[in-house]
């Protein structure tokens, strides 16, 4: 336990193993050939509905380093470019994660996109058409995606609001895949598989899941996600009750409000 | 040192005030407490005497009783359970909650055991929402039962000594009125099978039985928690056993596999045994009442459905139409069928998938929930059911329905299809649940003259407002000397190296960062639409709603404006002349010329309802700002404090929302009761009416700067 955390150069970030992914329907065989026809792909999914994991997936697949970006709305251009920094008395350019990925033909993986400013996601225009280029102004280069390169990146349309909603010029650039919480069985084997835990466990996690997704809209923003689903299991395998895990990693993550946290536990409490 | 208590005379003189009018022997009980007894008591008694004289004289019957067998927190606990009753059902029910007293008092004498139905329903509700199946509503009756759509418990439980037993029970009786509806037992009209029965009510008790041991057997399987609850409940009050019942009607036996059909075969054989007693939990069955709700859902989701499927076919008449390039009308047979799919979920195990001509479709929006209450009514999608509604026929959608103020009105019930909102009643100090009921309705859209009137009118003003407005948008500025920015600050690099030259430290601040002003502010404005606004004060209201709207098109806020007037808290009414989502054009243009003078102004409900129409507003700064003349005031008692305390009331939890409230007023006189109501919101005065265009660009204006 007393190794420091290894330290990665992005363009490094080869995933070694195989990451545990289930395919919902022909999702992995549209991306693979998006990948090489070079058209960028967007995938569209609530939270937690394991599309991270299909990046992880296909990169390993590929045998390609995923560089990964978490979007902010103060994420700016050079953010994703690059920036000149001072070192020594002199100006020296550095790569940002999005030149690095082109440069080293490298997946890179804009995650929750619509938090990004507009003027941000306009930068990978250029990259996300038939062009395949990364304008770099400052230095004054252009830098050619090899075909290598792939872009992707991850949008929640669940909770748009008028001002976070992708623009139009940037979404009809991309090849987009639907994602949404699997089908109960499906779900079944995939926390059992993740969590460690036997069937009929997994079942009815599954089962209460479903109960919360019943509540979107009628109290609540967003049912349980799978993720949940996966990190309830895994306290349940380390010996935790059924209605503690479910109390703190699902109730809690879903809600505030006391009344609901209530009816929530009492629902889970019911199944168990 | 304490006071006194009061005498005969004096507590005479207390009710006199109040118009009651008592027997001396309830007078001369009361003299015999302390003066903080006396007076609170005398304060219950006025508390229901402002609900209602009747109320309160029955409860001075009661009183002598009251105080004899509860502590005054109770006494008032009991008190609040009545208004209530009297609220929704009138004095006469009210006088049955009065009558419970004895067996109320009886638990809470031991403690204060009992748990009432305020207390959990909110948490029930949600609850009974996450199980499966149609959303059913709650609400209290005398007794537990469910119509199908809304599931009844009493106002009050204390079968328990423990409080977390008696909200058990609760529970357990919501969930087994919720797997009446979902595992089938009224698929049947019971009223009619019974009927031909010998003695029907002997039977439908014994089909309630063997329901509940059916029933029994499938909660054990889905919800197990609550099986064990319920057993638990049993053995706590000492009833007999879902089991040891089912035993008594051997040889026939119930298990998990069996249906509603099987239930009835089953009371053919035992109706004339003595009737085991079930558990409370196991609820009531009210046939009369299911028959009459389950009979208009299935007449209006025929409809419904029907209507549906008439609009997938004629989509894809038109969709093939298109393909064809319209050479020859498509004369094609389109059919819709279902297909049984296997869903363990689903309480018979299976699932229907809607198909046209054989390909599986995707149902539209709320249909899904219209297929699922189906299925529950019969198991299965009946096959007249697929048949598409005649021409024309399908303009009936399911939204559209709802939205229909006019036709609504006519049906038994008010409340359907309108938003709920509570009211606050300052007398008793609390919430009366689901007061008032508000809806929705258009508002036609007029000419455009009006506007043109107005632009020209003011067009000096309008050209100032935009000027203003203009500079008030944010601008992107480059910030210099930043620790952490897009690029390098050549000045300030010079200087940080000058400085280390002379031996100085380096300063960090040497980045440039570009701040972009972005302004997410949400408005929406509520516009009195009051008969007391006719005439001058509507023509300012409009004339400054176009002034705002040029000023708020210049500055790119997003903004909603709403007509509000009232007739009774049954008929509140919301006109959507700009949703957020409405672009600013001739028809929105014409909204506003047609605002026009109705009723009355009951402001509370309608702040309410924008309360909670900010809650799907995602923005930075929420603003809801009133446009109004004077004073709250509608039928049914609001008015006067009431109505004052109410808005306060209303306006406060828009700031405990993060809303901000303003208020416009257009008042001569009479500011005095301002300052309590709009207590918590800011507000101005505008006491001449012309000047309310004039102003009301720059009142916004200062509050979002």
């Amino acid at each position: 336990m007393n190794d420091q955390a290894r330290a990665l150069k992005p363009e490094e970030n080869f995933i070694e193993e195989e990451p545990y992914y289930e395919a919902i329907s022909s999702e992995i065989d549209i991306f693979l050939a998006a990948y090489k026809q070079q058209i960028p792909v967007l995938l569209k999914g609530p939270t937690g509905c394991g599309k991270t994991r299909f990046m992880e997936h296909m990169a390993w697949r590929l045998k390609k380093p995923l560089i990964t970006v978490s979007c902010h709305d103060d994420l700016t251009a050079s953010d994703l470019v690059g920036r000149f920094l001072i070192s020594g008395g002199e100006t020296q350019w550095i790569d940002g994660p999005l030149a690095r990925a082109v440069r080293h033909g490298a997946i890179c993986y804009l995650d929750e996109v619509v938090e990004a400013r507009k003027d941000t996601t306009v930068v990978i225009h250029p990259l996300a058409d038939d062009r395949r280029v990364l304008p770099m102004e400052k230095v004054g280069e252009l830098l050619e995606a090899t075909e290598d390169f792939c872009l992707a990146m991850s949008y929640n349309p669940g909770y748009q609001s008028v001002l976070k909603d992708l623009k139009q010029s940037t979404r009809q650039r991309f090849v987009a895949l639907e994602f949404d919480y699997p089908a109960a069985d499906l779900e079944t084997r995939i926390i059992k598989t993740e969590a460690d835990i036997d069937q009929a466990l997994a079942e009815k996690l599954v089962k209460f899941a479903h109960m919360t997704r019943n509540l979107k809209g009628s109290g609540l923003e967003e049912g349980a996600s799978t993720r949940l689903l996966v990190h309830a299991g895994k306290l349940i395998s380390s010996g935790i009750s059924p209605v503690d895990a479910c109390h703190s990693c699902i109730a809690q993550a879903l809600t505030d409000d006391a009344e609901m946290l209530a009816a929530i536990n009492e629902l889970s409490s019911s199944l168990f | 040192m304490s006071l006194p208590p009061f005498t005969y005379d004096e507590i005479e003189e207390r009710l006199d005030d109040m118009f009651i009018e008592v027997d001396g022997s309830v007078i001369n009980h009361l003299t015999q407490f302390d003066i903080q007894t006396q007076d609170t008591l005398l304060e219950l008694v006025s508390k229901a005497n402002s609900t209602n004289s009747g109320l309160a004289y029955q409860l001075c019957l009661r009183l002598e009783r009251a105080v004899d067998l509860m502590e005054i927190d109770t006494i008032e606990m009991w008190l609040d359970q009545a208004i209530d009753a009297f609220d929704n059902k009138g004095l006469y029910s009210a006088v049955e909650i009065f009558d419970q007293l004895e067996s109320i008092a009886n638990h809470a004498k031991q403690k204060l055991t009992g748990i009432a139905f305020e207390e959990v329903c909110n948490m029930l509700e949600h609850f009974v929402v996450g199980l499966n199946g149609r959303k059913l509503k709650i609400e209290t009756d005398k007794n537990s039962y469910t119509d199908t759509e809304t599931i009844f418990l009493p106002a009050m439980l204390n079968q328990y000594a423990e409080k977390e037993d008696n909200f058990q029970l609760y529970k357990c009786m919501v969930v087994n009125l919720w797997a009446q509806n979902w595992f089938g037992t009224w698929r049947h009209d019971l009223v009619d099978i019974f009927s031909d029965y010998e003695k029907p009510d002997q039977a439908q008790a014994w089909f309630h039985v063997i329901e509940t041991i059916r029933l029994d057997h499938k909660i054990k399987n889905e919800l197990p928690g609550i099986h064990r609850q319920m057993q638990r409940l049993c053995a706590l009050s000492g009833n007999t056993s879902i089991h040891e019942i089912s035993l008594s009607i051997t040889p026939h036996t119930v298990d998990e596999n069996s249906s509603a059909e099987d239930s009835l075969k089953i009371v053919t054989k035992v109706q004339h045994l003595p009737l085991p007693e079930i558990h409370s939990y196991a609820a009531s069955m009210n046939a009369d009442q299911v028959s009459l709700i389950r009979e208009a859902r299935i007449i209006k989701e025929k409809d419904l459905f029907r209507s549906v499927i008439a609009k997938l076919i004629d989509e894809k008449d038109k969709q093939e139409n298109d393909e064809k390039n319209a050479q020859s009308e498509s004369e094609d047979e389109h059919s819709i069928t279902v297909e049984k799919l296997p869903d363990p979920n689903m309480p018979d195990g299976f699932t229907y998938e809607l198909q046209l001509d054989g390909d599986p479709i995707e149902p539209p929006d709320g249909v899904e929930s219209l297929i699922s209450s189906i299925i529950q009514d019969f198991g299965e999608i009946p096959d007249d059911y697929l048949v598409a509604a005649g021409d024309g026929n399908y303009k009936i959608l399911p939204d559209e329905n709802k939205t229909d103020g006019a036709n609504v009105w006519a049906g038994t019930y008010h409340e359907e299809g309108a938003f709920l909102h509570k009211e606050w009643d300052h007398r008793r100090q609390r919430y009366k649940k689901n007061w008032c009921a508000l809806r929705e309705v258009d508002i036609t859209s007029g000419s455009t003259q009006f506007i043109k009137k107005t632009l020209s009118k003011y067009s000096g003003l309008v050209k100032n407002i935009r000027r203003t407005f203009e500079i008030l948008r944010g601008e992107d500025k480059t910030l210099k000397k930043q620790p952490y920015g897009d690029d390098i600050d050549i000045d300030a690099l010079v200087e940080a190296w000058a400085d280390t030259a002379s031996g100085l430290e380096m300063s960090e601040n040497i980045f440039t960062k570009m701040h972009k002003e972005e302004r997410n502010i949400a408005v929406i404005f509520m516009v009195d639409m009051s008969g007391s606004t006719k005439g001058w004060i509507n023509d300012a209201e409009r004339e400054s709603l176009v002034l705002l709207c040029e000023a708020l098109e210049t500055l790119g806020d997003r903004y909603a404006i709403y007509g509000f007037t009232g007739n009774t808290r049954k008929r509140c009414e919301v006109y959507p002349v700009k949703t957020f989502d409405d672009p600013y054009d001739d028809k929105t243009k014409g909204r506003i010329s047609n605002i026009e003078p109705k009723d009355y102004t009951r402001l509370g409900v309608f702040i309410r309802h924008f309360n909670q129409m900010f809650e799907a507003v995602e923005a930075k700064t929420k603003i809801l700002i009133t446009l109004s003349d004077g004073k709250p005031e509608d039928y049914d008692g609001y008015r006067g404090e009431y109505g004052i305390e109410d808005t306060r009331v209303a306006l406060l939890e828009s700031r405990q929302q993060g809303i901000h409230p303003f208020c416009i007023t257009i008042d001569k006189e009479g500011r005095d009761y301002l300052k309590t109501m709009y207590g918590s919101a800011s507000y101005v005065v505008i006491d001449d009416v012309a000047q309310l265009p004039l102003k009301v660009a720059d009142i916004y204006r200062n509050i979002t700067s």
